[in-house]
Parts: C-alpha cells; structure tokens; sequence
C-alpha cells in the first residue's frame, strides 16, 4: 500500500516533467528552422508567410498584466486592509463570501460581461471604433485578479503580532496611524508574494483576454487600440494550425512556460525570505 | 521637557486634528465599496440579461418556462443546454474520479510516510507549485499532444478529463497533506498504542478527521473544472452533443458559453448558459465554506 | 489559600492613602469599577498617586494590578467587553470624559509592556516614531530627541555606532530599554511599566531598576510587579491588590515593615502568593 502512496505523490514530478518533455520535444524542431532570437524579437506574425516574430504578443502580455496588477494591487490591498483594520464582523460576513465569489466565477463568464458590457460602453463613452482594446483587457483583468490581492493580503495582515498594534497607540498614535505605518509594513512581504501571485494569474489568462482584446498580432499602438498575448496567439490559431505553424504556436507555449515559471519563482523566494524574517 | 506641546490638555481639539488619519480611513471604505460594485455590476448585468431567456410568452400573451433550453438533443432551434449540462457532470465526476484519489494517497504518503526532511518532498512540493502556477492554455496544449495526439484518444472526454485532473491534483494534494498535518499527534498514537498498525490507523482514524479539509478543496476543485474552457476546447472538443462513451467529443457548460459567444447568433441563450455557470459557482462556494465551519467546530 | 487569610474583610478596611500637601496629586482615583462582561475584576478602588515617585502595585496573580495599570491610559479600550465606571482624574481632569482625546492622553502616558515589542524597524525609525506621530519631521530634531531618549535610557552607548539596526537584532534587555527609550521620546509625565522586569535575566533587570530610580526625578512611574523585593527596592509607594480590592497603601518601607491589614502581612511574608 505504501508503495501506491508514493507513487501518487510522484504523480506531480511525473506530470510536471510530461509537460516539459513534450512542449520542449515538439518545439525544438522549430527552433531549428527558426532563430530563438527572431522568434523572440521579430516584431511581425505572419503564419501564411512563414514570418515568426512573437515580440507584439510577449509586449501585449506584459502590458495588460502590468495595467491589471497596478489597477487591482491598490483596491486590493486596502480592501484588505479594511476587512481586516476597519470593518467589524457584520461587514466582514457579507465581505468574505463576496471575494470568494469573484474568486470562483469561471473566465469565460468574465469575458462574456466583458465583451457585452464593457466593450460597447468603452466604446461608446471614448467614441472608439472598436471597444476592444488594452483598457478593457487591464480593467477586466484587474477584477480576475483583485480576489487573488485581497485574499493574500489579509491573510498576511491578520498574521501581524498584535503587539505591534499595542506597542503603537501606547505612544499616543491614532488607530489608522498604527494601520498605515506599523501594521502594513509589517505585512510587506506576504502582501508583495499576493502581487506576484496576481501577476502570475493574470499573465496566464486567456478565455476572459480573447473576448475583449482585440487580438491584432501587431505591435501594441496604444491604450485604447487591441493587442494580442502570448496566451490568445496560442488559443486562437491552435484549430487551425497545420505544420511549421503549429509548431509556432508549441513554441510560444514554451515561452510562456519558461515566463510562468520564472514568476513562480520569484513568488517561491519572497515566500521563503518572510519564513526566515 | 515638554517641549512637543506646550498644553496640559488631554480634551479633544487641543491637538490638530489627525487629517491622514481620516483620509487614510475614507480611502480604504472606497477600495472595499469599489470591490462589492464590481462583484455586483457582473452578477446583476448577467442575471438581468439572463434571466428572461429562461422564459417566453405564447400567443396568447401568458409567461412559460422556456424548457427547450433544456431539451436532451440540441439543434439551432431550441439551442439547448442541456447536453452541455451532462457533459460538464460527466466531465467533472471522470476527472475527480482521477484526481481525487491521487491527490488523497499522496497527501496520505507526504504526511504519514516521507521523512520530514526528506528530498522527495521537497521535489514534490516545488512541482506540484510549478503545476498550480500553469497558464489553462499550456494544459490545453499538453493535453492535446499527449492525450489527443500521442495516445491516440481523439479529442475526447478521456482527454479533457485527465487534463483536469492534472490541473486540481495539486491543490487536492496539498490540501490533503495539511488537513493530514493538522490532526493531532495523540489520535495516532492512541491507535498504535492499541496494536492497530499504521496503514489501518491513517485510513480508521486520521483521514476521516482530515476529511472536511479534503472535501473543502474537492468543491473548490470542481469549481474550477466547470469553469475551465482554454484548457478544453482542444482535448475534449466543442461537438454539441452529449457523450455516451469517454471517448466522445463534447463540450461543457463553459465551452458552450464560449462557443455561443463566438457564433454570436445566440446570444440570449449565452446569457441563460452564464446564469447557470453563476449559480453552480455560488452554490459550489456555499458549500464549501459549510464544509470549512464544520473543520474549525471539530479543529 | 487558607480562607481565615481572606477573611478580614471589614477588619481593617483599605485606608485611604492621602498625598502629603507637598506634593502634587498626579491620578486622583474614585469609586472606579471596572467589569469584565460579568466579572468584577476592580471594586470600588479609591487612591492617590503622587507625582514624580515610584508607586509600585503588588499582589497574586489576577487580583487586578495590571487592569488597573492598563486602565490609567485607556488600554483596556480595546476589550469590547470590558465597562468602567468611577472616575480617573489626571491632574484634575477625568481621562474618562468623552471629551478626552485619547491619543493625547497615551501621549501624556505612557506604557513600557511586560514583553518588549520592539517594532520591526530600525533602532533609529523605533524611536522617531512617537514624535513622528505628533508631527515632528525636521530631521535635526529627530536627531536630537532619539540620541537624548537613548541616553536617557542608558542604551546610547551600546548602540550608537549603528542605529539603522534592526531593533530586532538586540538583546532582550536591550530591546526593553529600546521600548521605554521609545516612551520617553514622546516627553511623557506618566510612565507606566506593567512588569517591565519578568521576561528579562537579572542583570538586564538590575539595569532597568537602576534607571527606574534615575527617571523618577522627572517623571511619574507606576509600577505593576510579581517580585516583592523588587517593590522594596526601587518604590516610594506601594499599594497591595487581592482579588480586585486595593487592601492597603502606604510608603513602602512602613508597608512592608509594618502592614496594617492581615492579608498584606500573610501576602508579604509568603504565606500565599
């Protein structure tokens, strides 16, 4: 019995190194036709004309994820801050399901109220010719998000000692005071290991995105013009994709990949600096 | 020596008053409110346009229940749902059916079996992080090369579930292995003391406590497989019928939403789909957060 | 406890310990009670701390020193539960009044805890807080009042060659004379120390009651402790607590030489504790 126990906690290594061994066994044949360089630079997507250049989608990516996780990262930490400092147990029993809500609702029900909803509203409020654009996509990408921000940081401020709090109204400081300059520093790295957990989801969204991005595989031409990431040039093409190109789209899976877990790292090392703090 | 103010006074209004402080307070109520309006512009917008897609009226102007939404084969006229709805059951019944126990025996060998310092479970513990961590599309693309493509399924159901149940082990891992950790020593040691071996103590007795943490992250588990569309369409497919064998095309709730959205022909069936996926999540995290009661009452 | 050692109540009852007219009264305290939920943890205690002494509380352990400690800069606030009625004067003006600001009364009075609870910031950003709070900014003065609050609290030497130290990185004793450091920083009257003492060896503790009795020449300190002879060492004042009565209260060498009430004398000669 004891053996089927170990091989089911090994299932995950399995699973993990299955991955790697097929995105990277199907991709490198396509690095060897196609310079990782190009690819990774190359600043034009043409499939039918064999142009591989994934530079408009690695920017795309990057630049919702930043505009989401700066949107979402303040309301989201205060919110915290609020349901832990300044809220009472009445607020915090309609608060707490309401953030597990958000957590739970599915992607594509985030972008279908994105694209009926926030898109012809962009639309019509910026007198666009088309709503989809890095506005919406940051926007509705901030909301995915702030559950992940809130949850974290509450937690990493419920675990402050509360002797700090003491020790700080006993000099005379007013409660809020206390919050701003004791309590929430003392939270800083649990609350900064939720930010980078955010950026890690939001990096990774692809159903909600394709609904109201836009997905134009050019370089990005401003905030209220759409782009395309990493995620959706994978999503959108992989029906159709034959050869050479599909082979492109393997290959952006293993830039993504090696992305993904980049971030994860970093999250895995601010973790382990607030255990030895 | 009382050189900051030069009052005696401890009454209010003898300090200026604490203006950040107030402001700081202002700030954090907006970021809250701002949370709740988001929340309820999704779910009021989605019920509001949802909801009247379940009914119509007939000609002689009086309301009926729409049930064709909920007819068993779907064709362009009554747009069903309904095949949706039992593939996404036998979806996620397949998926936690091999996940579950994986995930369980697992978590049963990292916190009764390993060495606490063992290499192993360093290895597992970063991997199945790397695995909690993955973008739904890289599970989709490995989906498909391995189960689709190099096993041969086809797109299938088979497919799509184990490429699920890939995508929750880790958290049912994980969360076995701490519900197992929570329970206290001395419940063991009593069973060993009374000559039980080890194997009948961990499933008799220590598991059956662990249970509520387990069941805990089971539903949140499902709720992330009714959820999930990037990492379906291209293992178990979008057919709009429902499967009879695993190793049938089909495709669930969320992927339906997707496709009727793509199609853009029927949209107001979309939104009767959205309603639904709302009310399954809404009821999945009601129970879940009852299950977690019941572990702090017995913790 | 031996219950003929309770029994005296109503024998000698707590006599009122008055100020000498030399000196001022710094807490006039009056009829307070204070209740947790139902629990009566302080009955009707009536006293008068005098100003810049030492006033020591002693008794067994929950008989309601340190509530009442906690009461006199409003700490006990933060327990919902927790109601006072009575009235607590000081300097004449009752710190329960609704129109008291209570961070200028922390202010006023100040709290040494009995686990120093350094904050995890820099020696130098610990002690600046407390001015900082009540708006000083100007980097000089900040200077000046953190190098004269860690003199004042014997630890300058020890840490001067780097204050950007984490407060957390310094001995146990260190840390709590960072922490009364960081109460004299906000220029207090009143120093409250709820056994300042219990979590530290004894040559940390001696170097605290040495500054204890340096202090005093300046300020008023009340002070809660478990250890008798430290009550003989360093205090004016002392007032014995059983169970939420205040039993007895008077210059701590007659107190202790010759205790008026049955149950201060079992108390000091160990027959309970």
């Amino acid at each position: 019995m004891r053996g089927i126990f170990l091989f089911s906690a090994c299932v995950c290594i399995i699973a993990v190194a299955m991955i790697c061994i097929f995105l990277f066994a199907n991709g490198i044949p396509f690095f060897r036709k196609f310079s990782l360089w190009s690819f990774l630079t190359g600043q034009q997507w043409s499939p039918l004309r064999e142009i591989f250049g994934i530079m408009p989608m690695i920017i795309g990516s990057f630049y919702i994820t930043i505009g989401a996780v700066l949107l979402a990262s303040p309301i989201g930490i205060l919110t915290a801050v609020f349901m832990t400092y300044f809220s009472n147990e009445g607020i915090n029993r309609f608060m707490k399901p309401s953030v597990a809500l958000l957590a739970g609702i599915p992607s594509v029900v985030y972008g279908f109220f994105g694209m009926m909803l926030l898109v012809p509203l962009t639309k019509d409020l910026l007198n666009l010719s088309s709503g989809k654009c890095v506005l919406v996509a940051s926007v509705l990408l901030a909301i995915m998000v702030l559950p992940t921000i809130i949850q974290t940081s509450a937690a990493a401020l419920s675990a402050v000692p509360s002797n700090y709090y003491e020790g700080s109204l006993a000099l005379g400081a007013t409660h809020e005071y206390s919050v701003l300059h004791v309590m929430i520093p003392a939270a800083r790295p649990g609350i900064l290991s939720g930010v980078v957990l955010g950026i890690g989801r939001a990096i990774g969204e692809t159903t909600a995105v394709i609904m109201v991005a836009g997905n134009q595989a050019r370089m990005p031409q401003g905030i209220t013009k759409g782009i395309r990431t990493l995620t959706v040039n994978i999503m959108m093409e992989m029906g159709y994709a034959a050869d050479v190109h599909r082979d492109s789209l393997i290959a952006t899976g293993v830039v993504l990949f090696v992305i993904v877990l980049c971030i994860n790292s970093i999250f895995s090392y601010i973790n382990r600096r607030r255990v030895i703090q | 020596m009382k050189s900051i103010d030069k009052s005696n006074s401890i009454r209010k209004g003898s300090a200026p008053p604490h203006t950040g402080s107030i402001a700081f307070k202002f700030v954090t109520y907006l970021c809250a409110a701002l949370t709740i309006f988001a929340l309820a512009s999704i779910v009021i917008y989605i019920f509001v346009q949802g909801i009247p897609n379940f009914f119509f009226y007939d000609e002689s102007g009086a309301l009926h229940f729409k049930s064709s939404l909920f007819d068993l084969k779907y064709t362009t006229d009554n747009v069903s749902m309904f095949h949706a709805i039992l593939n996404t059951v036998y979806m996620t019944a397949l998926a936690l059916l091999i996940s579950v126990p994986l995930g369980v025996f697992g978590g049963i060998y990292l916190a009764e079996y390993a060495k606490p310092d063992s290499k192993l479970v360093k290895v597992v513990r970063v991997t199945s992080e790397t695995l909690a961590g993955l973008p739904s599309i890289i599970y989709g693309l490995f989906g498909m090369l391995f189960f689709v493509n190099a096993i041969g399924w086809g797109f299938s159901l088979l497919a799509g579930a184990f490429t699920l149940a890939i995508m929750v082990l880790p958290v049912i891992l994980r969360q076995t292995e701490e519900s197992l950790l929570s329970v206290p020593r001395s419940y063991r040691e009593g069973s060993l003391a009374l000559g039980a071996g080890k194997l009948r103590t961990t499933m008799r007795i220590v598991l059956p406590v662990a249970t509520p943490g387990i069941l805990a992250a089971v539903l949140l588990s499902i709720g992330r497989i009714v959820g999930e569309t990037a990492a379906l369409i291209y293992t178990s497919g979008i057919v709009a019928k429902v499967c009879v064998s695993p190793l049938d095309s089909g495709r669930t709730l969320a992927v339906h939403l997707y496709q009727l959205q793509q199609e853009g022909l029927h949209l107001g069936e979309a939104f009767a789909v959205a309603v639904v996926l709302l009310i399954v999540v809404v009821i999945m995290n009601a129970v879940s957060s009852k299950a977690a009661k019941k572990l702090s009452s017995k913790g | 406890m031996n219950d003929s050692m309770l029994k005296e109540k109503g024998s000698v009852a707590a006599e009122a310990f008055h100020v000498e007219s030399s000196q001022n009264v710094k807490f006039r305290i009056s009829n307070m009670d204070l209740h947790y939920g139902t629990f009566h943890a302080l009955k009707n205690i009536n006293m008068e701390v005098p100003e810049q002494m030492v006033t020591a509380f002693i008794g067994p352990s929950g008989c309601g020193k340190s509530t009442l400690l906690k009461s006199l800069n409003r700490m006990n606030d933060l327990i919902p539960e927790c109601k006072i009625t009575g009235e607590i004067l000081l300097d004449g003006q009752n710190i329960y009044d609704p129109s008291t600001d209570v961070n200028l009364l922390r202010k006023r009075v100040g709290m040494v805890f009995q686990k120093p609870n350094p904050f995890p910031m820099s020696i130098y950003d610990n002690i600046a807080y407390g001015p900082r709070t009540h708006g000083i900014r100007s980097r000089a003065k900040l200077d000046e009042i953190v190098e004269k609050s860690l003199t004042d609290a014997a630890l300058f030497e020890e840490v001067k060659d780097d204050l950007n130290k984490s407060a957390m990185s310094i001995s146990g004793g260190q840390q709590q004379r960072l922490c009364i450091a960081r109460c004299l920083a906000v220029e207090p009257d009143v120093i409250l120390m709820d056994e300042p003492t219990s979590a530290l060896d004894p040559i940390s503790t001696s170097r605290i009651e040495d500054l204890v009795l340096d202090l005093k020449k300046q300020y008023t300190i009340i002070i809660v402790t478990h250890n008798m002879q430290q009550a003989t060492r360093i205090s004016d004042i002392t007032a014995f607590f059983l169970l939420g009565d205040m039993i007895e209260m008077a210059p701590t060498a007659n107190l202790f030489a010759n205790p008026k009430d049955r149950r201060t004398e079992n108390y000091i000669t160990g027959r309970f504790g």
